[in-house]
């Protein structure tokens, strides 16, 4: 048993992170200060083969894993957290297409996904709350071979630039009165369906969040991803499997941030005559921070490796609740080792903080995460 | 071995130098051991010297120009075998084949001896292609070794056309033109296939690997060879094949001082454009 990359996956880790030296990491504060999207660089992540790095390549893939695209997000998150929720919630997406969809959607959808014209999204939360899903209100009625969508979607990423987007939708009810759901695809330019708000966030600028708004919107039953009525099993699926991960992926990129940034203002900055880094304080905020980050690094590319192997349970929520508490931790810590710089924003430390903490609720917070873990942890031991 | 130069043919056979090299960026963690005088390299990741990527750039370029799918790029590395994952990159970028040379008696040549091993390698090479590679592409000095020796000395032992600091290159039917950069003018040189170039950083911007080129390199061979299996005098390579003796190998103690120009903006300035005069910038 080991816990090391294979030869490829590390050529793969250094080719990503050249790819984010030069195409990202010149450009992230200057998105983050202008709230700006670069949709100019996606059909360069489809370059990269970013876009579609688990996807089999009969479809345009590279026909790689779950753990490859782990290590894909972290690498973009690195740089920039925002950027890399366009890429996660894209692949969000097109997994629900991928794992459920007909042949006929993949060979319609797939390819462009993979080179970056077309960016995929997924839309389940609602005004009226994001854990709960099952409450969820927008309605899709089916007459003939036809939907008719009726709903407002919020805090939807990609809102504003998806090409297709998957929707939760609420499709009718079991014997006993239970909401039955059904995932349905729109193309964006659908007559009724469009983004409504963006949301002027706190952090994680760089990709759009906002409304998605469907009025009589009319799409064919060949819309629909999986059978009709088990939405609900595939958007939890998707959500607790790729979802997850990618949101532990994006923190871990957010976290080695701060241990890099870390080390290199404390061997930089001198006081007293000498480095920052020789006094025991700092040298146990940075030690702190590291074993925050291979933790973290640890849980994620395991429950990836098992998800890779076919089996993964609460792994990825154990994952995503320790990991995004890590980088908020880290980032505060990087902030206070650097003390009056790290609260200024030439320096990028406030902008890890800030997006740390918007990757807290996104995919579910952390207390929606412990009781899927407590839930688990009830039934195994 | 020549064989006769196929006249106005439109697709090429290019083959690239690549030199694994410490990671240049890691470059303030190579410590040298004083009393050996050798450089201290351990734990400092290898990457693909800055302008053999160039090259193989320049390579890539000059075969999709003249038609990628006939043409054909291979590159060739003298490293320790533990670099063989940078050769593996260099399929991964985009050439066709690669071929390592590996064995303790290539170890700690000099430039004399390393181009001797390359020289035979490419004479190897082009015996079992049975045709000359148009172009030998290299970078003009090494990160690491900097001696801007090796593409030169090779050419020499191959008897071919050698033009180095090329920041821009072109080939048509057969006759290269290279631009190179000198302190003052820029040079035009005009030379005959078949040409061994160094190139600068200036000449290109490499390719990104991308994942999909990672999944290529897999089918793409990777051919090993220890001295055994090249034509070669081992008295020739390696330590013992090398002329060069380094001097005294140091580091240099670097010291910054603090100084006050002036105490008012106009001053300082003005104290500033003095230093900067006087050191003729
Ligand atoms: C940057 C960003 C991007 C996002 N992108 C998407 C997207 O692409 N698609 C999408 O569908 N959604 C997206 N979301 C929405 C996200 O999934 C929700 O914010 C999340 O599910 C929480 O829902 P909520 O915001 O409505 O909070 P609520 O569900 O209202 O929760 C409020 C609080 O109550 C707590 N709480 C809720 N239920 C329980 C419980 N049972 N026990 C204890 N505590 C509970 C929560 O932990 C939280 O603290 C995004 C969110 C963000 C911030």
């Amino acid at each position: 048993m080991d816990f090391n990359f294979t030869e490829e996956q590390v050529m793969l880790r250094e080719a990503f992170a050249q790819f984010a030296k030069e195409e990202i990491a010149p450009y992230a504060a200057k998105w983050d200060e202008e709230d700006y999207v670069p949709m100019e660089i996606v059909p360069k992540l489809g370059e990269m083969g970013i876009m579609g790095v688990f996807v089999p390549e009969q479809y345009g893939g590279v026909g790689l894993g779950h753990v490859e695209r782990c290590i894909a997000l972290e690498e973009v998150a690195r740089y920039s957290a925002g950027l890399a929720m366009m890429v996660f919630t894209h692949h969000l997406g097109l997994a629900a297409i991928l794992d459920y969809g007909t042949e006929e959607q993949k060979q319609k959808w797939l390819p462009g996904m993979c080179d970056g014209s077309c960016v995929c999204g997924l839309a389940v939360t609602e005004p009226g709350g994001g854990s709960d899903v099952a409450g969820l209100k927008t309605v899709a009625e089916l007459e003939g071979d036809t939907w008719t969508i009726n709903g407002r979607k919020c805090f939807i990423t990609n809102s504003h630039c998806a090409g297709v987007t998957v929707v939760t939708c609420r499709t009718g009810e079991d014997e006993k009165g239970r909401p039955l759901m059904s995932t349905i695809a729109i193309e964006a330019g659908t007559e009724g369906f469009k983004p409504g708000r963006e949301e002027n966030k706190m952090g994680l600028k760089g990709s759009y969040t906002g409304e998605l708004i469907m009025d009589n919107v009319k799409v064919p039953v060949s819309n629909t991803v999986g059978e009709p009525g088990k939405g609900m099993a595939i958007t939890m699926k998707e959500l607790g499997e790729v979802g997850r991960a990618s949101m532990a992926a994006i923190e871990l990129g957010i976290l080695r941030a701060c241990l890099e940034d870390a080390v290199a203002f404390a061997k930089e900055r001198v006081l007293y005559g000498k480095p920052l880094s020789k006094l025991q304080a700092i040298q146990f905020n940075i030690a702190e921070i590291r074993c925050d980050y291979e933790a973290s690094r640890l849980m994620l590319y395991n429950a990836a490796a098992m998800k890779d192997a076919g089996k993964v349970g609460a792994e990825f929520s154990m994952a995503k609740y320790f990991t995004s508490e890590a980088a908020v931790r880290s980032a505060r810590r990087l902030i206070e080792i650097m003390g009056g710089y790290g609260f200024v924003n030439e320096y990028p430390a406030g902008r890890y903080l800030r997006d740390a903490i918007g990757c807290v609720p996104s995919c579910g917070t952390s207390e929606i995460q412990k009781m899927i873990v407590a839930g688990e942890t009830l039934k195994k031991f | 071995m020549h064989s006769p130069r196929r006249s106005h043919h439109l697709f090429m056979n290019i083959l690239v130098l690549v030199k694994p090299v410490p990671d240049p960026e890691r470059e303030k963690d190579i410590k040298v051991d004083v009393a050996s005088g050798r450089l201290i390299r351990e734990g400092i990741p290898m990457v693909i010297d800055p302008e053999s990527r160039n090259a193989l750039e320049a390579a890539l370029q000059l075969a999709e120009k003249s038609g990628r799918e006939q043409s054909a790029v291979a590159v060739l590395a003298m490293a320790p075998e533990q670099a063989r994952d940078k050769l593996t990159e260099a399929l991964a970028m985009g050439a066709d084949e690669a071929y390592m040379l590996s064995d303790r008696a290539f170890g700690g040549a000099d430039t004399f001896a390393t181009s001797y091993t390359l020289a035979q390698a490419v004479r190897k090479i082009e015996d079992e292609k049975g045709f000359v590679f148009d172009l030998v592409l290299a970078g003009t000095s090494s990160s690491d070794g900097g001696t801007s020796h090796v593409a030169v000395q090779t050419a020499e032992w191959l008897g071919r056309t050698h033009i180095s600091n090329v920041c821009s290159l072109d080939v048509n039917d057969g006759v290269v033109r290279a631009v190179k950069r000198s302190e003052e003018v820029m040079l035009s040189f005009e030379g005959e296939e078949p040409a061994v170039i160094g190139v600068t950083r200036d000449i290109n911007r490499p390719r990104f690997v991308t994942a999909m080129g990672i999944i290529k390199a897999r089918k793409r061979p990777l051919t090993l060879w220890s001295a055994d299996d090249l034509e070669i005098d081992t008295m020739r390579t390696g330590l013992v094949g090398s002329p060069t003796r380094p001097g005294r190998m140091f580091e240099p103690e670097q010291k910054r001082a603090g100084e006050t120009i002036g105490d008012t903006p106009e001053e300082a300035a003005a104290g500033i454009l003095r230093i900067i005069r006087k050191a003729g910038l």
